[in-house]
């Protein structure tokens, strides 16, 4: 910037000639064109759909949808809930898959692309094959080779593994026991807020007395103490408000309890492992990234490998991971739209295809998954650049 | 198995793009339905044909891409009236959900693929039916070995089918009708819903009694499945094309009329030849030698004859791909003739 001192005048330009102001005119002219064409785009849209005696509008998300959808975390009644309804549970089933799949590719990531660099011979040998492997396979392929390998491996509808007080596996997912809560439930989840509370508390407090004084303090395990030891308290002092209801034998196998589908299970390995290999590559250049001598130095200092990984090298390492890392996490989400292949009720499978052609409203309906999808993409993105920005270098 | 499927193109990101693709075109196109498909297709010198992805007897691909089916001969025998040779047909395989965002957007001018004619359909896609080439109505297959004789005795039951058909709304209307529940697994592409019922995934595959006897030879013992007695719905399945264009829409209605026609007059492939010469004027009125019933659809006036020519009568067509000396084994029923008792009737050529 100039600087300009007090009196002395800048010389004058003509409005039109002023960079500044050129600038804006040109980009609120383009904007001006922009939402000028995306109007006569709708315009038109509509005009034609009603030329071709297209049904148009959003009143089809109050009409009964009329078929049934077989995971649903949100109440879902065939004869009486709405293609809104529809919209949402097949949002949820995706947010669902992605989020535990986000979650498992990252563990399983960290855990290949560190294993790649590990000095033993058959371990880095066996992460480095995972990688190769998976990421040179169409994902669509792996979809069903989980999904038909599951289908194979567990037994028929009638012939279910009874696995005790776990519940019964077959063929059709895992019956899981369904947690059915008593009075007094709320005290042991007023307990387990606290412990969460408390958790975080002592690992501040843990981390300003080790900046301090240099001393140690066992996080974990109090922490773990807290966590499982404060609800537990409460529920006995509650009187044992929690209740499982098992399966009971219908006649084509079991019914009831918590289910966890093969459909759901098929996609979740085959996005989690497949972007896991991804993330592991990530993961060992992040790692490759951060200078030798900081191992050195590390160990200089007398941190044994494990603490020099953890407190050295991955910190600085989270830095170069985490962009690219954030593509991944996208990728995945929308990969999950596959699910359609195998049954599983994702948003696209449910509503941009099922909802679809009972409504025949292609238009609405595209616009809304894609409005979802740029809104999920965003949302990520958003979450990650935070999450970069505090991991950024702090100087001191 | 997996492969092959993927060639065929299984990505669901593609069938949405195609949709969007679809959408886009509606939204920039200036007339949605281009008025005269005839010229176009003229102009083309291919009838576009939106089939299924695979169902024999009504439309399936042998090894060498060659269309055969109840379904493709309606394709064939519109080429014929027009071009007077019925290989000039294109086919684009088509999923259930796909198939009616690709009639409306113009990517096929004709839909021949196991269509239910539905009021919603017929009214709200801006889409038009006019004839049934197959009566069909939805049915059960399951296991002979879990001793079910009627589908009165399938609550709780797993229950496979395809996405984006009316076999999904029905088994809804079924189920709770009885008072049974049900779960529901559906996918879009009907080899993986084979797929998943041969592996054991349900207990039960239900679409059109026609689709389940064409399905049933892909499993891996067809023998050990039984199809339940009950029929829940009614399927007339029928040709669909856009609306706008009423000349289109009378040359595919009347190349069915003519095949059915045929069969009721004694008029066939092996005979059309030597018919010309009967002096029968319905007979005439079909073949053209008589009256000028063609140009009036924008058509030759031996259109008729072409038909017969190419393909054959109704009668040929239904014995040929389904009947009772083809796999599928299926008795004429309700596509009898109505003189025999069956539900297929023409309004006079005249
Ligand atoms: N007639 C019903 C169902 C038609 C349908 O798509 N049936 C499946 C199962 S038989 C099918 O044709 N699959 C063959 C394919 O997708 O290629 C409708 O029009 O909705």
């Amino acid at each position: 910037m100039a600087v300009t001192t007090a009196g002395e005048s800048a010389p004058r330009v003509a409005l039109l000639n002023d960079p500044k102001i050129r600038a804006w005119i040109v980009q609120i002219l383009l904007l001006v064109v922009l939402v000028w064409l995306t109007y006569v785009g709708i315009q038109n849209m509509f005009a034609n759909l009603q030329a071709a005696n297209i049904a148009s509008g959003f009143g089809f998300l109050n009409r009964n949808a009329g078929f049934a959808i077989s995971q649903s975390l949100l109440e879902y009644d065939q004869a009486t809930s709405t293609f809104g309804r529809v919209f949402f549970v097949g949002l949820i089933n995706t947010l669902l898959v992605s989020a535990v799949g986000i979650v498992i590719a990252t563990i399983l990531g960290f855990v290949v692309g560190i294993a790649r660099l590990s000095q033993n011979w058959v371990v880095s040998r066996i992460a480095t094959v995972y990688i190769e492997t998976l990421r040179n396979i169409p994902l669509l392929l792996q979809i069903f080779v989980w999904y038909f390998a599951v289908l194979r491996l567990l037994p028929g509808r009638r012939d279910s593994l009874d696995m005790g007080f776990l519940g019964q596996l077959n063929i059709s997912g895992w019956y899981a026991p369904k947690p059915v809560y008593g009075d007094g439930i709320n005290l042991v989840l007023g307990a387990l807020v606290i412990a969460i509370v408390a958790i975080f508390f002592i690992s501040r407090w843990a981390r300003k007395r080790q900046e301090q004084t240099g001393e140690t303090f066992p996080v974990f395990w109090t922490s773990v103490g807290l966590f499982v030891g404060l609800p537990l308290i409460a529920y006995f002092i509650a009187g044992m408000p929690l209740s499982f209801e098992y399966p009971e034998q219908g006649n084509f196998g079991p019914r009831g309890g918590a289910r966890i589908y093969p459909e759901f299970i098929g996609l979740l390995l085959a996005l989690s492992f497949y972007t896991g290999a991804f993330i592991a590559e990530i993961v060992r250049a992040g790692i490759l990234g951060v200078n030798k001598g900081q191992t050195e130095a590390s160990h200089a200092l007398g941190l044994r490998n494990g603490p020099t990984l953890r407190l050295v090298i991955v910190p600085q390492a989270l830095r170069i991971i985490i962009p690219p890392l954030t593509s991944q996490y996208l990728n995945l989400t929308k990969n999950s739209s596959l699910a359609v292949a195998i049954a599983y009720p994702d948003l696209v499978s449910v509503f941009a295809g099922t909802a679809l052609n009972q409504t025949g409203q292609a238009v609405e309906i595209l616009m809304m998954t894609m409005l979802t999808y740029l809104v999920l993409s965003l949302l990520i993105s958003a979450f990650m650049n935070w999450y970069n920005a505090k991991m950024a270098l702090v100087e001191r | 198995m997996p492969l092959e499927k993927i060639r065929k193109g299984a990505w669901a990101m593609k069938s949405i793009l195609k949709g969007l693709v679809g959408v886009s075109v509606l939204a920039l196109s200036a007339g949605a339905a281009s008025a005269a498909t005839l010229d176009d297709v003229k102009s083309r010198d291919a009838l576009k044909c939106g089939v299924s992805q695979g169902l024999p007897g009504f439309s399936n691909p042998d090894s060498d891409g060659n269309w055969s089916g109840l379904d493709v001969d309606l394709c064939k025998a519109v080429a014929a009236a027009i071009f007077d040779d019925a290989s000039k047909v294109e086919y684009v395989p088509l999923s259930a959900k796909e198939r009616f965002t690709a009639l409306q957007s113009g990517e096929v001018d004709l839909l021949s693929r196991n269509t239910t004619w539905t009021m919603s359909r017929d009214t709200q896609l801006g889409l038009n039916f006019s004839v049934v080439n197959y009566y069909d109505g939805q049915g059960f297959m399951v296991r002979s070995s879990m001793g079910i004789s009627s589908a009165l005795q399938l609550s709780g039951a797993a229950i496979c089918t395809n996405t984006g058909t009316t076999t999904e709304l029905n088994v809804a209307d079924y189920f709770r009708a009885n008072n049974m529940d049900y779960e529901l697994v559906a996918f879009e592409k009907a080899d993986e819903v084979v797929a998943a019922y041969d592996a054991g995934r349900c207990d039960v595959y239900t679409t059109d009694q026609s689709g389940i006897y064409a399905q049933r030879l892909k499993l891996t013992n067809p023998d050990e499945h039984k199809v339940l007695p009950e029929v829940i719905s009614k399927e007339p399945l029928g040709p669909a094309v856009r609306q706008g264009d009423d000349q289109w829409l009378n040359i595919v209605k009347w190349v069915h009329f003519a095949m059915v026609e045929a069969e009721e007059s004694g008029v066939t492939q092996g005979n059309a030849e030597e018919m010309k010469g009967s002096d029968n004027p319905n007979i005439k009125r079909l073949l053209g030698t008589e009256g000028e019933f063609g140009t009036a659809i924008g058509l030759e006036n031996d259109w008729g004859y072409r038909i017969i020519k190419h393909v054959g009568n109704y009668g040929e067509a239904f014995a040929r791909n389904v009947g009772p000396d083809t796999p599928l084994k299926i008795a004429r029923g309700q596509n009898a003739l109505w003189s025999n008792g069956g539900l297929q009737y023409a309004p006079p050529i005249r």
